[in-house]
C-alpha cells in the first residue's frame, strides 16, 4: 500500500478529535449550491482531519448527499472554496480527488451490473491494464473482501447482477479500500450498511475502525444513529443546507442528536385550526395495509380527514399511495377504497404533466367526462373549469390555453393541484408534492388543502418536509415498507418522527 | 438504466451460493443458445442433403456470412453502448460502391473516403452524447445520406472490386473453407478486443452504468465516440467484403443489412440494453442467419420469397427460447 508523501500526523486523545493541530485532508469554506430555486447548501464549512472518522447526520434532504458530492469531486460548488492538504484545489474534479486519494461509496449502488466483479474494480482503477491486468484486478478485489468481509463467498468472476443486492453493497465498499497508483486518505461511505445485515455490517464498521486507526480518514453517513454515535470520533449535523452542529462523538448522545437534526426552534403552529376543524369522523374513506406489513397495523382514513405519511424518504410511503390508487379502480387484498381517487405527483416532471398540452388541457384531463359534450370535449366548460381554478388556486398566468410549461415550477405544481381537487374525486393522494416549490405557493396550497378537508374530502399526505405534517390531523410513521407508529396531532413533534423512523431496533 | 438493480432491490437476504451457481448454469445454457440454434439448422442442412456438408459446400453456403458477420459486429458495437445503428445497411451499400470504383481507379482517394466515413461515424458518436440525442434517430438520418451518396458514385449496377481485393476473398485454404475460418478469426479478434482488454472493459461498461463510469472518472464522450468508430471501422470491411465476393456493385446492395445484423446480434445472445454482448454469439447468429436464409430454403424447396419471414422465424423461436432460459432463473 503506496503510502502519499506528505507525513501523516498522528495525535491521539482529544486533540485529534478537534482537528486543531492536525493536516486536514480536506477543508471546504463557505461552500453554496442552488439547484434551480432551491438552495440544497448555504455556505457550509466542512473539514475531515487525518486518522479522524467524521459522523455526517441529518435529516432528508439537509444537504449531507450535496456536500458529499463536493468532496468527491461530482459537484462543483456554486461559491467557496475547497482546499486538499491545505492546497486550494481550483479546477476540482473526480480524477483530481482521485489523484489525492479521495473515494466515495455512493449512496445508489455505482457498479455495472452486466460487469463481472473483477472487471467493476478495473473501472477505478485506470493502473490495472496491459498485460495480466484480469487477474490482478481478481487478486486486487479478492484480497480486499477477505479483509473487511471475512466468509464473505464472492468470487471475482461473479457477474454484478447476479449478487444480491447486499453483496454488491460489499463489492463497492471493497473496491472502495483497493489501492493501486492512486494513494488512499479518505473514503466517504454515504449509508453502508443500508443492504448489510447485521453482522457484514459489524464486520464492516470494524474494518473501519482499524482503517482509521492506521491514520487515514472516513466520512460515515448513516441513518442508523448508533453506528455513527459508536464508531465516528467527531459529529457532524447538517439541517436545511446549513451545518448546524459539530462536535466530539462523546458530547452526543441519542436524545442530542435526534434534537439538533429536527431543530427546537417552535414552528407557527397550524395546529390550533386543526383541532377546532377536527370534525367528528366521518364515513370511511380508505382502509390500508401496507403489502410487508406484519402486525396489525393500517391506514385508516375518514372523510374530512388529512392523514400524513411520515419517515425517512422510499420507505413505502409512495408504493402505498400507489397501491390505494390502484385499488380504487380494481379490488385489491387488504385495501379498502370507498371513493373515487386523484393523486398529485411528486414527481410532475415525469409523472405530472403533459408537456405538450396547454394548462387548461393539464387541469382538465381528470375530468373529460364532465367536460364532454356528445364525443367531443367541450371548449367552453374547459374553458370554465380551467378559469375557475386559476382564480381559486391563483395560477399566475395571462392565459391559460399556453403551453404548462409557461409556468414556473411552483405554478405547474398548482396546475396539478387544480387537476385533483376540480375532479370529482374525493380522495387525494400526495405523494410528496411540494419538493422544490417556493414557500409563497407552499403556503396557498396547504390553506386550500385545509379547505377542502373541512368540505369532506380525505387528503393522503406522504411528504418528506416535516412542517408540512403540522396540517395534519394524524400521521403514520413508515419504516422499511411497513407502519411503526400512528402520532395524532397532539402528539405529533418532530422528534417523534424522526425517533420512530430512525429506530435501530429492526 | 438498470432494470435488475432496481428489481433486485426489493429482495432482501443474500442469495446463497447454491443459487448463484444455478444462475451462472442458466447463463451458461443461454450462451451455448446461439451455437445449439446454428447446430440445429446445420443438422436440417445435413438432413436434407448430405453433400451440403463438405468443403465446397461450405464455401458455397457461408460465402455471404463473411460481410454479414463483420456487419453485425459492427451494429454490436453500438449496442454494447445502448444506440441502435439503422444505416449500417446503407452504410455497407456505400463502402461497396466506393470499393468497386474510387478503390480501384485511385486506391488513395479510395483510402482516404474510407477513413474519412470512419470519422463520420466518430463524429456522430460525439453529436449524439453531446446534443443527448436518440441514435435511432439520428442513423435513419444518415441511413439516406449514405444511400444518396452511393446513388451519386454509382448511379446504375456496375463497378469492379480491385484485384487484390477478389483474390483475397476467393482464398482457398486446405481442409477449412475460408468463411469459418474469416469467422473464427473476426470472432477471435474481437472477443479478445471487447470482452479481455482493460479498456474493452470501459467500453461494455458505458453501456452497463454510464454514470458509475463517468463517476469513476472516465469520459462517455471519449467511450461513445470509439464504439462508433469501431462500427464504422466494421461497416468499411463488410462493405469491403461483400465487394469481394459479389466483384460489382450496386447502390443498393447492402439495404437488408441493417435489420439482419440487429437480428444477429440479438441471436447471438445481446440485448438492447445494458451492454449485453458477445462478438462470439454475434457471428454465430450472423452465421446462422446467413444459412438458414438461403441454402437451408433451397433445400427445402422454398422460394427464396420466403427468406425473410425466415429469418423472422428463427428469431421468435431463439427468443422465445431464451425467455423461457430466463424465466427459469427467477
Amino acid at each position: 500500500m503506496p503510502e502519499a508523501g506528505v507525513d501523516i500526523i498522528r495525535l491521539d486523545g482529544a486533540e485529534k478529535h478537534f482537528g486543531a493541530a492536525t493536516v486536514d485532508i480536506i477543508r471546504l469554506d463557505g461552500a453554496e449550491k442552488h439547484f434551480g430555486a432551491v438552495r440544497a447548501l448555504a455556505g457550509v464549512d466542512f473539514h475531515v482531519g487525518a486518522g479522524e472518522c467524521v459522523g455526517l447526520v441529518g435529516h432528508n434532504g439537509a444537504g449531507k448527499s450535496t456536500l458529499m458530492h463536493m468532496v468527491a469531486g461530482t459537484l462543483v460548488p456554486d461559491s467557496g472554496r475547497i482546499a486538499v492538504r491545505g492546497g486550494i484545489e481550483d479546477n476540482y474534479s473526480v480524477p483530481r480527488a482521485q489523484q489525492l486519494g479521495i473515494r466515495c461509496v455512493f449512496q445508489e449502488l455505482s457498479l455495472c451490473p452486466n460487469l463481472s466483479v473483477a472487471e467493476n474494480t478495473r473501472i477505478n482503477h485506470p493502473a490495472l491494464r496491459g498485460f495480466g491486468w484480469r487477474r490482478k484486478a481478481a487478486d486486487l478485489i479478492a484480497a480486499k473482501l477477505d479483509e473487511i468481509f471475512p466468509g464473505h463467498s464472492i468470487s471475482a468472476a461473479d457477474i454484478a447482477s447476479d449478487l444480491s443486492i447486499g453483496r454488491r453493497q460489499m463489492v463497492e465498499v471493497a473496491r472502495a479500500f483497493t489501492v493501486t497508483q492512486d494513494p488512499l486518505e479518505l473514503v466517504i461511505l454515504d449509508e453502508p450498511t443500508s443492504s448489510l445485515d447485521a453482522h457484514t455490517a459489524g464486520q464492516l464498521l470494524a474494518f473501519v475502525r482499524r482503517f482509521v486507526a492506521g491514520g487515514k480518514s472516513c466520512i460515515l453517513i448513516s441513518h442508523v444513529l448508533g453506528e455513527v454515535l459508536g464508531n465516528a470520533d467527531r459529529i457532524v449535523v447538517m439541517r436545511d443546507g446549513k451545518v448546524v452542529a459539530s462536535d466530539a462523538a462523546k458530547a452526543f448522545d441519542r436524545d442530542r442528536l435526534v434534537t439538533t437534526m429536527g431543530g427546537a426552534a417552535a414552528r407557527e403552529k397550524i395546529a390550533a385550526e386543526i383541532a377546532t376543524q377536527k370534525p367528528e369522523t366521518g364515513p370511511l374513506r380508505v382502509r390500508a395495509r401496507p403489502a410487508r406489513q406484519q402486525d396489525g397495523n393500517e391506514l385508516v382514513a375518514h372523510a374530512g380527514e388529512i392523514i400524513g405519511l411520515a419517515g425517512l424518504a422510499g420507505h413505502g410511503q409512495t408504493d402505498l399511495l400507489l397501491a390505494i390508487f390502484a385499488a380504487a379502480a380494481r379490488t385489491k387484498t387488504g385495501i379498502e377504497v370507498t371513493a373515487p381517487v386523484a393523486l398529485v405527483a411528486g414527481d410532475r416532471q415525469s409523472d405530472g404533466i403533459f408537456p405538450q398540452w396547454s394548462i387548461a388541457q393539464n387541469i382538465g384531463i381528470r375530468s373529460l367526462a364532465r367536460l364532454r359534450n356528445g364525443l367531443l370535449i367541450s371548449p367552453r366548460r374547459e374553458a370554465e373549469l380551467a378559469d375557475f381554478w386559476q382564480k381559486k388556486i391563483g395560477i399566475r398566468t395571462p392565459d391559460m390555453n399556453s403551453n404548462i410549461f409557461s409556468l414556473s415550477g411552483g405554478n405547474q405544481q398548482k396546475a396539478l393541484f387544480a387537476r385533483a381537487l376540480g375532479s370529482d374525486a374525493k380522495i387525494v393522494l400526495m405523494d410528496d408534492p411540494m419538493r422544490g416549490v417556493d414557500i409563497g405557493t407552499k403556503l396557498e396550497v396547504y390553506d386550500l388543502v385545509r379547505e377542502e378537508a373541512g368540505r369532506g374530502r380525505t387528503f393522503l399526505w406522504y411528504t418528506t418536509e416535516t412542517e408540512e405534517l403540522d396540517n395534519c390531523h394524524h400521521v403514520y410513521v413508515f419504516k422499511n415498507g411497513r407502519i411503526v407508529a400512528k402520532l395524532g396531532r397532539d402528539e405529533l413533534t418532530e422528534e417523534k418522527i424522526i425517533q420512530s423512523s430512525f429506530g435501530d431496533a429492526a | 438504466m438498470r432494470p435488475e438493480m432496481t428489481a433486485a432491490s426489493v429482495e432482501s437476504g443474500p442469495k446463497s451460493s447454491s443459487e448463484r451457481s444455478a444462475l451462472a448454469r442458466a447463463r451458461l445454457l443461454r450462451g451455448l443458445l446461439p451455437a445449439m440454434s446454428l447446430v440445429l439448422v446445420l443438422l436440417a442442412i445435413a438432413w436434407l442433403n448430405p453433400r451440403a456438408i463438405s468443403y465446397f459446400g461450405f464455401s458455397l453456403m457461408l460465402n455471404l456470412a463473411i460481410p454479414i458477420a463483420l456487419a453485425t459486429i459492427a451494429q454490436m458495437f453500438v449496442i454494447a453502448g445502448n444506440e441502435l445503428d439503422l444505416s449500417i445497411g446503407t452504410f455497407v451499400g456505400f463502402v461497396g460502391c466506393v470499393t468497386a470504383t474510387w478503390l480501384k481507379e485511385a486506391p488513395l482517394v479510395g483510402v482516404l473516403i474510407l477513413l474519412g466515413s470512419i470519422g463520420v461515424y466518430a463524429l456522430l458518436g460525439a453529436l449524439i452524447h453531446l446534443r443527448n440525442l436518440p441514435s435511432i434517430v439520428v442513423t435513419l438520418g444518415m441511413s439516406f445520406v449514405w444511400q444518396g451518396l452511393a446513388i451519386l458514385i454509382l448511379p446504375k449496377p456496375g463497378g469492379k472490386a480491385p484485384d487484390w481485393l477478389l483474390s483475397l476473398m476467393a482464398f482457398k485454404p486446405p481442409f477449412v473453407p475460408f468463411p469459418i475460418i474469416a469467422a473464427l478469426l473476426i470472432a477471435a479478434v474481437v472477443h479478445f478486443g471487447l470482452m479481455r482488454t482493460s479498456y474493452g472493459v470501459i467500453l461494455r461498461g458505458s453501456g452497463g452504468n454510464a454514470a458509475a463510469l463517468s463517476r469513476a472518472g472516465w469520459s462517455l464522450l471519449k467511450t461513445k465516440i470509439v464504439l462508433f468508430a469501431l462500427t464504422g471501422l466494421f461497416g468499411v470491411l463488410s462493405g469491403m467484403a461483400l465487394i469481394g465476393i459479389t466483384t460489382s456493385a450496386d447502390a443498393n446492395i447492402g439495404n437488408g443489412y441493417t435489420l439482419l445484423s440487429i437480428a444477429g446480434v440479438i441471436l447471438g445472445g445481446g440485448e438492447f440494453v445494458g451492454g449485453r454482448v458477445s462478438p462470439i454469439g454475434a457471428v454465430i447468429g450472423a452465421l446462422t442467419l446467413a444459412l438458414a436464409a438461403s441454402p437451408l430454403l433451397t433445400f427445402m424447396h422454398i422460394p427464396p420469397d420466403w427468406q425473410v419471414a425466415a429469418n423472422g422465424a428463427i428469431l421468435i423461436i431463439v427468443l422465445a427460447a431464451r425467455v423461457l432460459i430466463s424465466r427459469k432463473e427467477r
